[in-house]
């Protein structure tokens, strides 16, 4: 399902919850890690007892800023914590400590590339820290639900996008990519399975060339890219399915059932909690002064968008390919590294970027995805791939055998030289030799040879084929056109 | 030994005239003595006090005692005190054993002092009559058909009646001194921020005070010096350094400009009452200090404002009682809804639902900015109002309540008229700026307290200003008649 649905266009708007990567929880000391058994990392001020106070995590707030500088968005000088109010469970205190008039990042943007090449701007409305709550617990307690306060308190940061996509396809690009920075900023683990990195769409659907925007649905719980996709293109067509049926749509939270592929509601508007925000009291404002800010600013690692834009513009690497190798921060490193052990001590040419990006995005993309690895758990590594190449540049082999040589690096985790030697794979450069498989074939096809040298030039390939056959392939592709223009003519 | 101020025990300890395990038997005696009278403790902790007296003995024989090491003190029932039931006189906290101490009892812990027990106070510190305890009212030492005064009436009494030589409280919109005021004994609110509230129940996060009541400004000096400070645990607490108030009690005040605040006198205020602030004005003019008339037009907006912005905050602070994890849990929930509802409607009394409800109200949508949004603003007039008098003169001196104790029962059912209780005392709680008052005589036999306010920070010149007026008088020595003697029946 697309834009141009019928005449209708969907628009789409992300809220991502991007738990933050700090080692103790945002008002708290209790330790963050994930999968401990419950309530065993929740404290006092956890678990909200009489008299306990919060205080801020600062590494939270450094994190925050850091995403709000890679966004180029403005970060507050003054920003302020907020009570939300609301009775449940998992929720302690009563309310959720969030940010809600003055957030510590606004309006920001992240531009995402589509399917045509080209590339769109996403507006970010704001991102504001918050603290997730704790989890109900219902396995093995009949009639009864368990409290686990391990998450409660850990740091969000919630992004709020505005609602500029316009397909679920658009918004899971810009899902990936807001993905793919958190973890370049090393803020966030990003693994939607343990819910680190989570995202509610907000939904809604016009008539194509209409101005105002449709009634939207807040579709909750949907927790890997590819739900994403399929949530938000179910609630497209129930709304237009709605409308076409002369219903309307109301506005309302739904909830995606993934094994169902359905969404449903889960409250109206009518039901939505009224939660009384009003500024923390316990909390003083966040006062972040220029100083600080540069400080932050001038420790950002180099960003996705940055690193392509140099990969296209050093390199000659395709959009395509340099958005590819930037996709992780992980992958555009070991590519880097690929570069650097081919180049040594000089500049990397445009030549030896290119094969790299070409090997890195391909062969061992292929390799990765067909064995659902990340690049982490490559079983080449850099400098191993570099073995690799460096061995096509310098004619030892050719790059049809250097895809056998990998296939074999993958399987037995042998460098490239130790797999050229064992098999004999080594590239014929010698003149000589080729001059006399040349010559061999020559003498064993007269009449080819014949028509050849009479005008049949087609037959060119006939003998670079019988030649690479007689050498195993390992001719020198080039060489060995030299020498068998010059011998066919005679 | 009863009568002694802490000051004068301190120097008795040192001197041997008696150990603190004999003063801290006396006065657990005299408090399970009062009790049924007073009420004014909820609970006794006679065995750990009588082990942190020996302690001190311990400490003071073997020359390792600091200034405060086994002096006897109570806590206002508010604090958290660890392996001790805390219960902030409700029923909501009644089964509460903390399990951890306060910053302020942690602090006080090892200073050495003992703690004698924990004091009955208004449920939730809401309340102005000590009437709202779940453990029923505490009842004043100098007529006990009377009210103490609240929240901390207990600590209040308990000083008044000399059971407790001192005692910590807290106060919100003027829950230390109004209590101090009719009881007759010295009550300091410190500026917001100087007292951590670390372990202190939440009321109203923005305006509650951790302080003291005692029997006079050189005691209170000696113990806020000990309970003061930056915590890293309270990022309200302000991280300035505590001077020692002991050594600037007797400044002399010559040149000192007393503010008179035009708003505070005349309508409302009783005029025998009035009598005796304008006679403790006369004997500041003795020691050197002048009058200034100042004006705080929007002072009058304070218990108004307040009664937007306690009761908001409220509304949320206590959401945290749910019957989940602790206090009072409804027996045989139908479901969450049920246990919710059943928890908060029998754990909590009439006030504290009033309050929650207001401030449930006043921070709905729809509402917020009529109520909350301009009572905030109102605050900040009143803010610079005070900043401004401050400009002025040194110190602002007036009343701290209307008039003198009123009957048990005679307010409870006209919740405006408790409320009106707290006018003068208000103010500095919206403005954070520190207030201490001390008794400055007797109307119908019943004590009566003047407010001393200064700019924020500045409680070693309350403490000045104080400790002249009781060098030149002894209101603060006067003992209620039926807890006069020693032994008490």
């Amino acid at each position: 399902m697309s834009a141009a649905n019928n005449g209708w266009e969907t628009v789409i708007g992300l809220e991502i919850h991007a738990q933050l990567q700090t080692k103790s929880k945002i008002f708290s000391g209790s330790a963050t890690a994930y999968g401990s058994s419950p309530n065993s990392q929740a404290n006092l001020v956890d678990l909200a007892y009489p008299g306990v106070l919060p205080v801020l995590n600062k590494e939270a707030v450094r994190m925050a800023v850091k995403f709000g500088l890679a966004v180029g968005a403005q970060v507050a000088p003054r920003s302020v914590f907020a009570r939300k109010n609301y009775f449940y469970p998992d929720l302690p205190k009563g309310y959720q400590i969030s940010q809600y008039e003055l957030p510590i990042v606004a309006k920001g943007t992240l531009d995402i590339l589509l399917d045509d090449g080209s590339r769109k701007t996403i507006g970010i409305t704001r991102a504001h820290l918050e603290e997730d709550a704790g989890k109900s617990l219902h396995e093995g307690l009949p009639k009864q639900s368990g409290i686990d306060l391990n998450r409660a308190g850990t740091p969000l940061l919630e992004i709020v996008s505005e609602p500029d996509m316009r397909s679920a396809k658009e918004a899971v690009a810009y899902l990936k990519k807001v993905h793919t920075l958190v973890r370049y900023l090393e803020i966030c683990d990003g693994n939607m399975q343990e819910g680190s990195f989570r995202c509610d769409a907000n939904v809604s659907v016009r008539r194509v060339g209409a101005e105002k925007f449709g009634t939207r649905a807040e579709i909750k719980n949907i927790n890997s890219f590819r739900f994403v996709e399929k949530a938000i293109n179910y609630e497209v067509a129930r709304q237009i399915d709605v409308i076409e049926g002369g219903g309307k749509v109301v506005q309302e939270t739904r909830l995606y059932d993934p094994d169902k592929g359905e969404t449903r509601s889960m409250r109206s508007k009518e039901e939505a909690n009224d939660y009384r925000y009003f500024p923390d009291p316990d909390l003083l404002p966040v006062e972040l002064d220029p100083g600080y800010i540069g400080e932050i600013k001038a420790t950002l690692p180099e960003l996705p968008d940055e690193k392509a834009a140099r990969f296209v513009l050093a390199y000659d690497l395709s959009q395509y390919d340099a958005t590819v190798l930037t996709s992780s921060k992980e992958l555009g490193a070991y590519y880097d590294d690929v570069v650097k052990q081919l180049a040594g001590d000089k500049l990397p040419s445009k030549e030896q970027a290119k094969l790299a990006a070409n090997w890195v995005a391909g062969s061992l993309a292929a390799a990765l995805n067909e064995h659902n690895l990340e690049i982490t758990e490559s079983r080449i590594d850099a400098k191993k791939l570099a073995g690799l190449l460096v061995r096509i540049t310098d004619n030892t082999i050719s790059g049809k055998i250097a895809k056998d040589v990998f296939e074999a690096m993958w399987s037995d985790g042998k460098d490239a030289d130790a797999i050229i030697e064992s098999k004999g794979l080594k590239q014929i450069t010698d003149t000589g030799a080729i001059e006399k498989a040349i010559d061999d074939v020559m003498a064993k096809n007269p009449g080819q040879l014949a028509d050849y040298r009479s005008g049949k030039d087609k037959l060119f390939g006939f003998f670079v084929g019988q030649v690479m056959k007689a050498t195993g392939g390992k001719a020198n592709p080039a060489q060995l056109n030299d020498l068998l223009k010059k011998k066919l003519a005679g | 030994m009863h009568t002694f101020t802490l000051a004068e025990l301190a120097k008795k300890l040192r001197a041997k005239e008696f150990s603190a395990t004999e003063l801290t038997g006396a006065l657990l005696d005299r408090i399970d003595a009062s009790q049924p009278t007073l009420n004014a403790f909820i609970t006794v902790t006679r065995d750990s006090a009588l082990a942190q007296a020996r302690q001190a003995d311990a400490a003071l024989a073997a020359g390792k005692a600091g200034p405060l090491t086994g002096l006897p003190l109570a806590h206002k029932d508010i604090f958290c005190t660890q392996g001790v039931k805390t219960s902030c006189g409700s029923k909501m906290l009644d089964n509460f054993v903390s399990p951890y101490d306060a910053t302020v009892v942690e602090k006080l812990n090892a200073a050495g002092m003992v703690t004698l027990g924990k004091t009955n106070m208004d449920e939730f510190a809401m309340g102005s009559s000590n009437e709202t305890s779940w453990y029923g009212p505490v009842r004043n030492p100098w007529d006990t058909q009377l009210v103490p005064g609240g929240s901390s009436g207990g600590s209040a009494a308990a000083v008044a009646a000399r059971i407790a030589p001192i005692a910590t409280a807290t106060d919100t919109g003027g829950s230390i001194r109004q209590p101090a005021s009719l009881c007759g004994v010295t009550g300091i609110k410190p500026t917001y921020g100087r007292v951590s509230r670390f372990g202190m129940i939440a009321f109203a996060s923005s305006l509650d005070q951790g302080g003291l009541i005692s029997q006079s400004a050189e005691d209170a000096a000696m113990v806020l010096e000990a309970m003061s400070g930056f915590d890293p645990r309270d990022s309200t607490s302000v991280d300035a350094p505590v001077p020692n108030y002991v050594a600037t009690l007797d400044a002399p005040l010559t040149g000192l400009k007393i503010g008179l605040i035009s708003e505070f006198f005349g309508k409302g205020l009783d005029a025998n009452v009035e009598k005796l602030i304008r006679d403790a004005l006369a004997v500041y003019e003795k020691l050197g200090a002048k009058l200034v008339d100042v004006k705080l037009p929007a002072l009058p907006l304070s218990v108004p404002t307040y009664y937007v912005v306690a009761p908001a905050e409220c509304s949320s602070n206590l959401a945290r009682f749910d019957g989940v994890r602790y206090g009072y849990r409804a027996q045989d929930p139908k479901d969450l809804m049920d246990l919710y509802k059943r928890s908060r409607g029998e754990g909590f009394g009439a006030e504290v639902k009033r309050r929650i409800m207001v401030g449930t109200y006043v921070l709905s949508a729809g509402y917020y900015d009529a109520y909350y949004l301009k009572a905030q603003r109102v605050r900040q007039l009143i803010n610079q109002d005070f900043k401004r008098a401050f400009e002025q003169v040194d110190v602002l001196i007036g009343p701290t309540a209307p008039d003198v104790a009123f009957g048990i029962g005679a307010k409870t059912d006209d919740p405006i008229q408790m409320y009106l209780n707290d006018i003068y005392t208000i103010g500095a709680n919206l403005a954070g700026v520190p207030g201490i008052s001390i008794p400055c005589g007797f109307v119908r036999d019943l004590p009566v307290g003047m407010q001393i306010c200064g700019p924020h920070f500045a409680e070693a010149k309350l403490l000045n200003v104080a400790h002249k007026y009781q060098q030149e008088t002894d209101w603060h020595r006067r003992i209620p008649a039926a807890y006069s003697k020693e032994k008490l029946s």
